[in-house]
């Protein structure tokens, strides 16, 4: 298996490698990198030339100067990268890190997100093959394969940003007949997705009607977009929820030892809410204390399951550690929801469409909550669009693999020897569906790429996909070959991992 | 020896006889077809694919007609580059005031050009460049992926390690650094992009060609000495052509949208040529100002790519249609989550099963309360 993987891993570099080779030949015969100079009247401009031949060592044959970069960038394997200087002279390696990280927060968020809710989606649609449903999702599945990026994030820029931005203004409230048209639409969504015989339809449609009725009204009366709060009822009400839910889909209810593990990290993450409040107003370290303090969660969560977990201990820690996960996600929604209204007074029109962070939140007197909250509103439309591409991707493949895998010979063992449906379709279908969509997570990361050098375009970002169309257009190789190599560099990296999963998930491969 | 002779043609008569029946059986079903006379037969049952297909063809027709191409004339009086006077605004003339088209059924721009002729024009651009590069790409792909796939070797060790650089790079920052050399020349862009997007088809078809080579006949190919270029040729690509029909149809649908994208981001067509993608780039400030300017262009983007897509969809299930043929089984929600049993009553097992629009290969038999309900994993084959 190792020999395996570093084999693969080698020949990749190789690859990346002769690709660096190929991009730099290309992009420095793309155009005249003097072309602005030559057409300038400028009387400064043969200087400048003489300055800009120097930085590019443009008076250098393209296979030296692709050398002296090379050279820089095997630096990293010394610790000490140097992605070389663009056109002015300026390092590149601080704005390459800048952009980098706000990019590749974005890239990552949204394969994340992606995922997820496309797994969960093709799931539902492979259950329910050939429902109004699957019809509705297989068309719009379509309609996002065939959807310009462009053009969706241009239409989300004018319309959910500056509407949304206005609706907050105006009091943030829904008016009778939008209320009604959201309910009556759940009304109808819900039971189709849900199905059932007739009757059930009806009855979940008349629930789910009101219930979301119900849901706006107290939005409405609470003013809940300007003052948002889970609040304690809420995290006690939902972590319980969780721990129930997540047992009966994992384990049964009737696994009383799992459910009981649950309740028991349910429990104690509501008291953990209540501990660690004050601590986290002013989190010391930021992101890595909360990270830190989300280890030591799942630590907890595995330890309370190992102990409690009697003979089911494999579905009690599962159960256990996603129900702690989501708790704290809860937890940290309800931190973020607390500080709302202090960056709604800094930013009272919350989305901005434009850069990756607003200044005024780099000043000294903004908290850290106040930071992070502007980043999510700043990522929030970009992320949206760019998950539309890959959701389409991974609804479907998730939909053909499940479907694929339900016509296996170990399904029908399955169900003769009497396990339940949850099991059959969670433990023997889902899981080795997941197997082929190991491989494609790491070839959508490349379109996710191309995606966000439009994003960054569309909504004024200075991210790598900025970076990288700018210099293309300044023919100044630098530039683009750190945004071809730090993105090469990390598909290189999710391939790696899609594969060590596909042996983990697989043993069949496993050499 | 003599003995033998009768039990023969005993034989032979019992074995003419079978076929007789077997024939006559065959013929009771209704008429024999050929593999292409079943993929047609397929693909136009195929009700999305279908529209698609006349969707596409309308646009195709509409878009050369209306400004005609080169020195041919069409039959709009106005061209996409001549300004005029803006009429009210600009606003789109088409299904007002009890005219169908009128003066400017698009709309005008600021400048006050027809902005039906604009997109038409751009139509015609983004049509030429996704054709183009749907042909280009589908010919280096199988070209390589045909020599890799047959000659084995150092060969094929060399065109996949190609193939993989070409992968490792994303696809756009090649597309944008090969558009930027090209400098907005249509037809040079549509060969360029071409040259990038073949990698996919080019893996395919190797897989493909990995699988014919142990065939029996091309075996037999080898032993009557025919050359590499006739079995290529004759025997192996005729039986890929499903694979390789349907996704140059995908790589149309993708080449339209990447071309929109580079014109969009200003490295594809650029002035004076105008595709698509690039009207959306001009027009993206107008959009809520004058909205049709920006609303036209995206939406006959989409158009095109999923008409595309859906034709591609159709061929594959025409051409491949054991992906379609999956089980009927149809569990609810709660039943998926053990919540309840699988017992259910005929009621429910034989209702919906009507309701779902017929498409071709797909099993939409109303499974009957009487059927054993011991196995939710049979297999409906259409016969």
């Amino acid at each position: 298996m190792l020999k395996y993987t570093l084999k693969r891993l080698g020949s990749t570099v190789l690859v990346l490698f002769l690709a660096s080779i190929l991009v730099f030949f290309l992009t420095v015969h793309s155009g005249d990198p003097l072309a602005d100079l030559r057409e300038s009247n400028d009387p400064d401009a043969p200087f400048e030339m003489e300055q800009r031949i120097y930085h590019m060592q443009l008076d250098q044959p393209w296979y030296t100067r692709y050398w002296g970069w090379l050279q820089g960038v095997l630096g990293c394997f010394r610790l000490s990268c140097d992605f070389g200087t663009n056109r002015e002279g300026q390092d590149l390696n601080p704005i390459l890190m800048q952009a980098a990280e706000d990019s590749l927060r974005l890239v990552f968020i949204a394969t994340i997100a992606s995922i997820v809710l496309g797994i969960l989606i093709g799931i539902l649609t492979a259950i329910r093959q050939y429902s109004v449903f699957d019809y509705s999702v297989s068309f719009i599945v379509f309609l996002f394969f065939s959807l310009p990026t462009f053009w969706a994030a241009v239409l989300a820029k004018d319309y959910l940003a500056i509407y949304f931005n206005d609706w907050m203004q105006e009091g943030a409230e829904f008016s009778w007949g939008q209320l009604l048209l959201i309910s009556g639409v759940m009304a109808v969504v819900v039971p189709l997705i849900a199905g059932g015989s007739a009757m059930r339809r009806l009855v979940t449609g008349a629930v789910v009607g009101l219930f979301s009725a119900g849901a706006l009204w107290y939005f409405d009366s609470a003013q809940f977009a300007l003052y948002p709060r889970v609040g304690a009822l809420g995290v006690i009400l939902l972590s319980f929820g969780l721990a129930v839910g997540l047992t009966a889909l994992i384990a049964g209810l009737k696994n009383r030892q799992v459910l009981y593990t649950a309740l028991t990290v349910a429990a104690l993450s509501i008291v953990s809410y209540y501990a660690t409040w004050n601590l986290l107003q002013d989190p010391p370290g930021g992101w890595f204390f909360l990270g830190a303090l989300f280890v030591l969660t799942i630590v907890i969560c595995v330890v309370i399951a190992r102990t409690m977990g009697g003979y089911a201990k494999g579905q009690a820690t599962s159960v256990a550690v996603l129900t702690g996960v989501l708790s704290s996600a809860l937890i940290l929604l309800d931190h973020f929801m607390y500080h709302w209204p202090n960056m709604m007074s800094l930013k009272p029109r919350p989305i901005s469409t434009i850069g990756s962070h607003t200044r005024r939140f780099t000043e000294d007197d903004v908290t850290w909550w106040q930071v992070n909250l502007d980043l999510l509103t700043q990522l929030w439309i970009p992320t949206v669009i760019l998950m539309l591409i890959s959701l389409a991707t991974y609804t479907r493949y998730t939909r053909s693999s499940m479907l694929e895998v339900a016509r296996q010979d170990y399904i029908r063992t399955a169900r003769a020897k009497g396990a339940s449906e949850r099991t059959v379709v969670l433990k023997h279908a889902f899981r080795n569906a997941l197997i082929p969509l190991a491989t494609i997570v790491a070839f959508d990361f490349a379109g996710l790429i191309g995606g966000t050098v439009v994003l960054e375009r569309i909504f004024n970002w200075n991210g790598m996909g900025q970076l990288f169309v700018t210099a293309l257009q300044q023919v100044d190789p630098a530039p683009v070959m750190g945004f071809m190599i730090i993105t090469g560099f990390v598909a290189v990296l999710f391939n790696f991992f899609a594969d060590i999963l596909y042996a983990v998930l697989d043993p069949r491969i496993r050499v | 020896m003599s003995e033998q002779t009768p039990n023969t043609s005993q034989t032979e008569q019992d074995m003419a006889d079978l076929a007789e029946v077997e024939d006559a059986k065959l013929q009771a079903k209704g008429v024999s077809l050929s593999q292409s006379q079943l993929v047609r037969r397929r693909f136009f049952a195929h009700k999305p694919a279908v529209i698609s297909l006349i969707l596409l063809a309308f646009l195709t027709v509409l878009a050369f007609s209306s400004i005609g191409y080169g020195i041919i004339p069409g039959w709009w009086d106005k061209t996409f580059t001549a300004t005029g006077p803006v009429l009210n605004g600009g606003q789109p003339t088409m299904f007002q005031d009890g005219q169908i088209l009128g003066e400017h059924p698009f709309g005008q721009t600021q400048m006050g050009q027809d902005f039906f002729a604009q997109a038409m024009y751009g139509m015609q651009q983004s049509l030429i460049i996704a054709f183009v590069v749907g042909i280009v790409s589908t010919m280096i792909g199988v070209v390589v992926g045909a020599a890799a796939g047959f000659f084995r070797g150092w060969i094929e060790s060399l065109l996949m390690r190609a193939t993989d650089m070409v992968i490792v790079v994303p696809l756009l920052v090649l597309a944008a650094i090969l558009g930027q050399m090209v400098a907005g020349n249509v037809w040079a862009l549509a060969l360029v992009l071409g040259c990038v997007t073949w990698t996919g088809l080019a893996r395919l078809v190797r897989a493909e060609i990995l699988s014919l080579r142990e065939k029996e006949y091309v075996s037999a190919a080898i032993a009557m000495g025919a050359s590499p270029t006739r079995i290529i040729l004759k025997h192996m690509l005729p039986n890929s052509v499903g694979v390789i029909i349907v996704n140059a149809t995908f790589s149309i649908a993708a080449a339209i949208l990447l071309e929109s994208t580079l014109s969009f981001l200003g490295l594809g067509v650029q002035l004076p040529e105008v595709s698509l993608g690039s009207l959306v780039d001009y027009y993206q400030g107008a959009s809520t100002t004058r909205p049709w300017l920006f609303w036209f262009p995206g939406l006959f983007i989409i158009a095109i790519a999923l008409s595309v897509n859906f034709i591609g969809d159709g061929l594959r299930d025409a051409y491949d249609p054991r992906q379609k043929r999956v089980g009927d089984r149809r569990p609810g929600l709660l039943q998926a989550m053990g919540l309840r049993g699988i017992n259910r009553r005929g009621k429910d097992r034989t209702q919906g099963a009507g309701e779902a629009p017929g498409q071709p290969g797909q099993a939409t038999h109303v499974v009957s309360a009487a059927e054993p309900k011991s196995n939710p994993l049979r297999q409906w084959r259409k016969k």
